[in-house]
């Protein structure tokens, strides 16, 4: 690491988050100054993000390389009111609340109460989403049934492909020209609104090439005062931005300032969910590192500098404030980029490069768990690509996480993509698939399976609150068979997944309606031949997902009612659904003989095994190739973020010997604990489940450091993952620290401050999670050798 | 008699392996590893750490074998017939029964299930203990099995048994990972109660058969750590032709807690530093055997 990225870093991990006021208040005077003229609505956004653009405060900071910030400063966020009208209490509670806390001065606070609020706390978004759905649906919500992603942030989760570095935006709004044309020439009755998205794209395009000629001036001013060294630097970043992202880019550090501006273009449009990612570094940028390597223009350890400095910009961009159930399910800073590297080429073979492994370096070094990573492996890739990944993954931050390419390729097949598409594809975010740049893959929200669960125990009622949420389905007390007791909890899933998708389909057309997003459309095919917005059924493939937990926990606790109640009949109905009421007080006796003697998921156990692959195919059932309002799919996939936290606070006791309260299990790992025989009968279990009929699933397995010590050891856990993934799993990922560790790290935080884990689908440094999901992390089971 | 069947094991021979222990062993080393392997017949567990001494596994005992003595609760081993009858009373799950009668294809298809593991990795199946001599038939059936099932085989022993045994199970094993404790046979005793001597020459006798051979020292300082012993040692593998390696394993206190939980005695052996003590041994041994040295499994 060179002095500059040392100093960067430091700054990055040491400023605290702050909201900015700026953004809202910028955005307000625009819509108050607006609202009497007869703009479209996405030539307003437009207009709106040529304003934020042309007006926000702009930052270089002292040693940068790589430059922009989406705020005035580093760790500085601004806030969506369009999105999510924070209120003062919202504001009052952010810098002290235990987790994720941000600071936020006076002036903001007087901003947001004098002008922002009265503006926009009718106006926004979130207001819009609740006051469409239905009272079932809030109900459903309350209860902690199911989350909504988009009711304080937008569709996202968008990666880029290669057209940016080829086309850069002069080229884009070439494509856009060609289209207008097209339109122009059309007679079809729509042909007025796609040339008005169309416009407004084309405006998107010149407000991001004036950002970068703001910075360009920027750096140029700064140069007269600087130091003979940084006035070199500053000048060519001057140079940089005045080319780029207007042009295609000649150099590394173009094509990486290309991209980074392109980022700031959509998270300052929009706060999406989750927020833009590059995608494939290694395969997009490698024609630049190869040429300026080989003409003596930039050197391996130069090249690794600019990406060092890439790095920390994702890191200086904490996810913007959330608040309420928003802020449970998913408690943390990251934004979910996700920086891939690895996987194939366009005829299928093995794409690892020199860029690759310098990738894998620079991940090692920064150690920053806001910047996300991950090899794409197939079983083209070579063993040393996966052994260099893994001497990464044992440094114990949980980067990269690991995925099947090959799986990934018949996952993208199923759902009716491209051979090329999916193979220029990959996982973004925390594990889901995306077709980059050709593909709106919006997450939507969480599903909890052992809530279900709880609900069909008692005849569709919470027992939380004595409400009736779901439909009668009988009283678990006069089954006959399991079987009778399955099919009722499919009947409770198919309503609430009714439900969900009901409630989705509206909010998806709110978006498309209300909130376009022209400068995300511009990068994503095919936005701009259709003429239609990102939100609105310009990507080729629009897909939604609504994420299933649980799928360890409901397994178990079904596997308990199958083995005690039906099969060998110890444990009655009646005796069990008290002991759940009771939380297991005054059942202590029964508690400890479920909790012993239940087959549970994780333990290559068949009897527990087949109720995972019943409750993953009812959930496939209920959602797979349902249509969604943009001309795309419901697709189904398995992870949690934090929600299983937040899921597990809203189930009570359940047949497993779960008591009330208790996280879930995460993503399709096992209950925490359960799993006892080691890591191959979690990967057989888990590979009982059909990942390639998913679009994402997320296992995390701990490992002791002991363990991989030595490279025999290393190797052996590389057979590990190509097993895995020769039954076809999707993503693994390893926590590779010992519980003493993380132990010492609860008493004493302050001298833990670097100490970074994988939590679901990403790491977080360990200080920044609440105790509940410490704990869990602690609770889950680490392999280790005897 | 299988004590325990571990999968995933790393340090048990090539690649990713099921490990079978089976129980009984003729040696009873002082600073065994797997005390619960030793005897032949199933055995109790208890850990007293977790005992609250509530008393269910009293009332559970079939044979009056139980009872609380202050606080916690106390087993009388001659009396227990290790039946497992309070092994579920207990709710903090302080009791286990260490061994469990296994048929030969129940093990098989307990191992089958890690078969791609093996497949990927080089890896297969490993009999240790115990000692697999103790039980030869069952571990002939076991290999044989295995065998016919193209699945890599490894026999763990200490090499004390009669040879017509060892050379059975030659027969049907890839593999042998061999212990070379001691090679004065006067210290062999001491601290294992029994002579090298029919180790040693079952090692002649075994290379001669050519299958390969990793020798295995797990390294005990102050005891086989000194360079006269580890020459000899040396001496002793560089004239054998069919080893392979050399695996110096640190010494470890895992049996201790386990041999306490057993009502048995375990020698608490100065752990000095085990790791740099098996490293310098490494180091000696490197300069004359002639094959890899390795430390750990």
């Amino acid at each position: 690491m060179t002095t500059r990225v040392e100093r960067l870093r430091d700054e990055t991990i040491g400023s605290a988050p702050t909201v900015s006021a700026e953004r809202a208040q910028l955005l307000t005077s625009f819509y108050r100054d607006l609202e009497t003229t007869q703009h479209p609505v996405p030539v307003q956004r437009a207009l709106a993000l040529a304003h934020l653009l042309e007006h926000q405060s702009i930052h270089i900071g002292e040693d940068e390389l790589i430059v922009g910030e989406r705020g005035p400063a580093p760790k500085v966020v601004p806030t969506y009111p369009e999105l999510c009208c924070h209120t003062l209490d919202d504001l009052q509670s952010l810098p002290t609340r235990p987790k994720t806390p941000f600071q936020v001065d006076e002036e903001a606070r007087r901003r947001y109460e004098e002008e922002v609020i009265p503006f926009w706390s009718d106006r926004s978004m979130r207001q819009h989403v609740f006051a469409a759905m239905t009272p079932e649906w809030k109900a459903a919500f309350d209860a902690g049934v199911f989350t909504e992603f988009m009711e304080q942030r937008a569709p996202g989760h968008a990666v880029l492909d290669d057209k940016v570095y080829r086309l850069g935006f002069e080229g884009f709004k070439e494509r856009i020209a060609k289209a207008v044309a097209r339109f122009e020439a059309s007679d079809a009755p729509d042909a007025a609104d796609r040339l008005a998205q169309l416009e407004a794209m084309s405006i998107c395009c010149d407000a991001i090439i004036r950002f970068a000629q703001r910075h360009a001036e920027l750096a140029s001013e700064l140069a007269e005062t600087a130091t003979p060294e940084r006035r070199e630097e500053l000048l060519r970043i001057a140079e940089v931005c005045r080319h780029v992202p207007r042009h295609a880019p000649r150099t590394f550090q173009e094509a990486l300032q290309t991209y980074w501006f392109t980022h700031l273009g959509a998270v300052i449009e929009l706060n999406e969910w989750d927020s833009l990612s590059p995608g494939r570094v290694d395969q997009w940028l490698y024609p630049f590192y190869r040429q300026d390597v080989d003409e003596g223009q930039l050197s391996p350890n130069s090249a690794k500098e600019l990406l060092a400095c890439f790095w920390l910009k994702f890191s200086n961009q904490p996810a913007p404030p959330k608040v309420d159930v928003t802020e449970e399910q998913s408690a943390t800073y990251n934004d979910f980029t996700l920086i891939n590297v690895g996987g194939v080429d366009e005829n299928g073979e093995d794409a690892v490069n020199e860029l690759s492994y310098l990738i894998l370096d620079v991940i090692e070094e920064m150690k920053l768990p806001y910047t996300g990573s991950c090899i794409q492996l197939s079983k083209t890739n070579p063993d040393r690509f996966l052994v260099r990944a893994l001497e990464v993954i044992r440094e114990g931050f949980g980067q990269p996480s690991v995925f099947n390419t090959d799986a990934i390729h018949q996952e993208f097949l199923r759902a009716g993509k491209s051979l090329a598409d999916a193979r220029a594809g990959g996982p973004s975010g925390c594990v889901t698939i995306s077709a980059f740049g050709k593909e709106s893959c919006v997450l939507t929200g969480y599903v909890n399976w052992p809530k279900v669960l709880e609900l069909t125990l008692h005849d569709g009622v919470d027992p939380q609150t004595g409400r009736q949420l779901g439909p009668n389905t009988g009283d678990p007390r006069s089954f006959a068979a399991f079987d009778e007791l399955f099919e009722a909890y499919r009947t409770q899933l198919d309503h609430f997944v009714d439900l969900k998708v009901e409630g989705n389909d509206r909010i998806a057309r709110l978006f498309a309606e209300r909130l376009p997003a022209p400068f995300l459309s511009v990068l994503v095919d095919d936005c701009i031949d259709r003429g239609r917005d990102y939100n609105d059924g310009g990507p080729r493939y629009p897909t939604t997902y609504i994420q299933g937990v649980g799928l360890g926990t409901a397994t178990d606790a079904l596997s308990a009612i199958r083995d005690h109640v039906f099969a060998r009949q110890t444990v009655s109905m009646d005796d069990l659904i008290a002991a759940l009421q009771a939380d297991f007080e005054g059942f202590e006796g029964l508690r400890t003989k479920l909790v012993r003697e239940t087959p549970c998921f994780g333990n290559d156990d068949d009897r527990a095994d087949e109720i995972a692959r019943r409750l993953f195919d009812a959930y496939f059932d209920a959602l797979d190739g349902r249509p969604n309002p943009n001309g795309g799919t419901y697709r189904v996939n398995l992870l949690p973020t934090t929600v299983h936290i937040y899921f597990g606070q809203k189930v009570g006791a359940l047949p497993n010997g779960r008591r009330a309260g208790v996280p879930l299990s995460d993503g399709i790992s096992p209950s925490q604990g359960a799993d006892t025989r080691g890591p191959t009968a979690v990967i057989r279990s888990v590979g009982k489940i059909d990942h390639v009929r998913t679009g994402g699933t997320l296992l995390n397995q701990r490992f002791l450091p002991d363990v991989l010590a030595d490279e025999t050891s290393l190797r052996k856990l590389g057979d590990l993952v190509r097993t895995f993934f020769r039954l076809d799993g999707h993503h693994i990922q390893f926590n590779v620290v010992d519980s003493e560790t993380l132990l010492r790290a609860q008493e004493a935080p302050e001298e833990h401050r670097d100490l970074i884990v994988r939590v679901a689908g990403y790491s977080d440094y360990f200080n920044n999670l609440d105790r509940e999901l410490q704990d869990e992390i602690i609770s889950r089971t680490a392999h280790e050798e005897v | 008699m299988v004590f325990d069947l571990k999968r995933f094991a790393l340090h048990d021979g090539p690649g990713i392996r099921t490990t079978v222990f089976l129980k009984g062993c003729p040696l009873s080393c002082a600073w065994c590893h797997n005390p619960e392997s030793q005897r032949t017949e199933p055995e109790l567990l208890f850990w007293e750490d977790r005992c609250t001494g509530c008393g269910a596994c009293v009332t559970a005992c079939p044979v009056e074998a139980v009872a609380m003595a202050g606080e916690k609760a106390a087993t009388d081993r001659a009396r227990c017939t290790a039946c497992g009858a309070c092994v579920p009373a207990c709710p903090e799950g302080a009791r286990a029964i260490a061994g469990a009668e296994w048929s030969t294809d129940d093990l098989v298809q307990e191992i089958e299930r890690d078969l791609l593991f093996f497949d990927q990795s080089g890896g297969g199946v490993t009999l240790s203990g115990g000692e697999p001599l103790a039980q030869v038939a069952f571990a002939h059936s076991i290999l044989t099995a295995c065998a016919k099932r193209r699945i890599h085989t490894a026999v763990d022993t200490c090499g004390y048994g009669a040879w017509e045994d060892l050379a059975a199970l030659a027969e049907v094993t890839d593999l042998f990972l061999y212990d070379v404790k001691q090679t004065d046979d006067e210290l062999h005793i001491e601290r294992t109660g029994r002579s090298n001597r029919p180790i040693l020459e079952n090692l002649e006798r075994l290379d001669g058969m050519g299958r390969p051979i990793w020798i295995r020292c797990p390294l005990v300082p102050g005891y086989n750590d000194d360079r006269s012993t580890l020459d000899e040692l040396a001496a002793i593998v560089k004239n054998l032709s069919s080893v392979r390696a050399v695996h110096v394993l640190p010494f470890h206190r895992g049996g201790q807690a386990k041999s306490k939980g057993l009502g048995r005695e375990c020698e608490a052996s100065q752990e000095g530093d085990a790791h740099a003590a098996a490293n310098a041994a490494a180091e000696i041994l490197r300069l004359s055997v002639g094959v890899p040295v390795h430390v750990g499994g």
